[in-house]
């Protein structure tokens, strides 16, 4: 490791290997920094993408590809079904991932591209000199150190502390974060091209249950809730009771935990000589809690505004506010709207869910969309729309 | 204080996202937490695996 970089990277998930490389393909000296000594593991995710949006940043590989999935499948409080299927589903189908290789595979690319990757490295703290961020303090294998850089990239994830040292206020509020578990099961009984969805209070109160398949008889099986709705039961309590009634036969051979930002994008992505990228800029989805495509999005934006503002000498934060700007085109708008949209439905009952789902029955979605799904609700349950007002 | 139960943790870094104080660090599979914590108990709530518990400080 060198002391002096154009661009460190801290965090090497999919959102800062993306950054690492794209800076690295415009011809720039970049670190990327992993704390963990192993690169996409333990795994925090259920592993779902969309095939086109994946397409724009990785080649489709089946080193890391588990499951082609065609449709997908709502299930009502009282489990009434409303089916997806493909041709209605649009971008939401796709494939669940072995994000463990798929990480790796990542920041292979970002690697290949020219840049240094270290591993079992730590941001612990950042340099800054009147206000801009020029390095970073760290440590690697116990050994403290520092490294300066023109611009360094919070991509740190969830836990997002590099933005915090900055004095970009990242902290997750209750009502803004999705805490979740998870249980990757085997021999079980699933239909191995659906995703499934389970809403409803008993077993995913304020979130859903998911049920993504790994193979034929194997699916990543677990919840998400917002912190708010915590009233002392867990999610991993509440996954273990999800499994025990619809899997009882089920073997667990991983238990996953971990936690989404849904708060919508984070006011202010950039300061002088530091953006946040990914999850640490809170780019995932508000509703479904997604985030590998939009941190990979952001990644390649940051890339790009970084390498512009390095080669024209200029990385204060009026400077890369340019990266603020573009990441809110092309992702901004949908996060807002999202946003909004996870307000009003992560407060709605098990009745109305149940009530919606009846008058969806036999409908066709075709090319579906949240806000077509949204406008079909409305339209067909005038009785429920007090509760749903927030969605027009 | 809070304490951490380590056997139960799942080392997911939740609580580092959601503390208030910037208290808490996770190192690879270790939660630790500083002297910025002032008790609020959010990280308790945040929690997927309910490893985390605020006690009273014994004096
Ligand atoms: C249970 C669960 C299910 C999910 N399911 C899906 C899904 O189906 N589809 C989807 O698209 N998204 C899903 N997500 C969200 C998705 O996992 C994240 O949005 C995505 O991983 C974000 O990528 P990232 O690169 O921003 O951050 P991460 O992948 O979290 O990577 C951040 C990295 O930074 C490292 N790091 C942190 N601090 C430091 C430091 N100080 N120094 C060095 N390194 C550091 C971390 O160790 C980590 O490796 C899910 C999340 C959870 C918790
Ligand atoms: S939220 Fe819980 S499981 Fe996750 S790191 Fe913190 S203490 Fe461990
Ligand atoms: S109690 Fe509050 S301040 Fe203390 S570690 Fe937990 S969230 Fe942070």
């Amino acid at each position: 490791m060198k002391s002096e970089y154009d661009v460190i990277v801290v965090g090497g998930g999919p959102a800062g290997s993306l950054a690492a490389r794209t800076a690295a393909q415009q011809g720039l000296e970049v670190l990327l920094i992993e704390k963990r000594q192993e690169i996409g593991d333990p795994v925090r995710c259920a592993e779902g993408v969309g095939k086109v949006g994946l397409a724009e940043y990785m080649d489709p590989d089946p080193n890391w590809i588990c499951a082609d999935i065609k449709k997908a499948r709502i299930f009502s409080p009282d489990g009434t079904m409303i089916d997806i299927s493909e041709k209605m589903a649009g971008n939401e189908v796709g494939y669940v991932l072995e994000r463990k290789i798929f990480d790796r595979a990542v920041a292979k690319t970002a690697a290949r591209a020219g840049a240094e990757v270290q591993v079992k490295t730590q941001a612990t703290g950042l340099i800054l000199e009147d206000g801009v961020v020029t390095g970073i303090r760290g440590k690697q294998r116990g050994n403290d150190f520092e490294a300066r850089a023109k611009v360094v990239v919070g991509a740190d994830g969830v836990e997002s502390k590099v933005g915090r040292w900055a004095g970009i206020n990242t902290t997750l509020k209750l009502k803004d974060v999705e805490t979740c578990a998870q249980f990757l099961m085997t021999d079980i009984d699933i239909v191995p091209d659906s995703c499934d969805f389970y809403l409803g209070s008993k077993y995913a109160p304020g979130g859903y249950v998911w049920v993504f398949p790994k193979g034929k008889r194997e699916a990543n099986v677990g919840m998400g809730m917002l912190g708010s709705h915590y009233k002392g039961k867990h999610p991993i309590q509440y996954i273990r009771d999800f499994a025990d009634w619809k899997f009882p036969e089920g073997k667990i051979l991983e238990t996953v935990v971990g936690a989404v930002p849904v708060s919508g994008m984070l006011p202010r992505l950039s300061t002088g000589g530091l953006v946040l990228v990914g999850d640490a800029g809170h780019v995932s989805d508000p509703i479904t809690g997604g985030g590998i495509i939009n941190g990979m999005a952001s990644g390649r934006i940051a890339g790009h505004v970084i390498a512009e503002c390095i080669k024209g000498g200029d990385v204060s934060a009026k400077a890369l506010s340019k990266y603020d700007r573009l990441a809110r085109e092309e992702l901004g708008k949908s996060l807002d709207k999202n946003y909004k949209i996870k307000e009003v439905v992560t407060r709605v009952s098990d009745n109305t869910m149940n009530v919606v789902a009846h008058s969806l029955q036999g409908v066709e979605f075709e090319n579906f969309t949240i806000p077509k799904l949204v406008k079909e609700i409305v339209t067909r349950n005038p009785g429920v729309i007090k509760e749903l007002a927030g969605l027009i | 204080m809070i304490t951490v139960n380590r056997y139960r943790c799942g080392y997911c870094g939740a609580c580092v996202g959601a503390c208030p104080q910037n208290a808490i660090d996770l190192i690879e599979t270790f939660i630790e937490i500083d002297s910025n914590c002032n008790n609020c108990s959010i990280c308790t709530k945040v929690c997927p695996m309910g490893a985390l518990e605020l006690v009273k400080d014994e004096e």
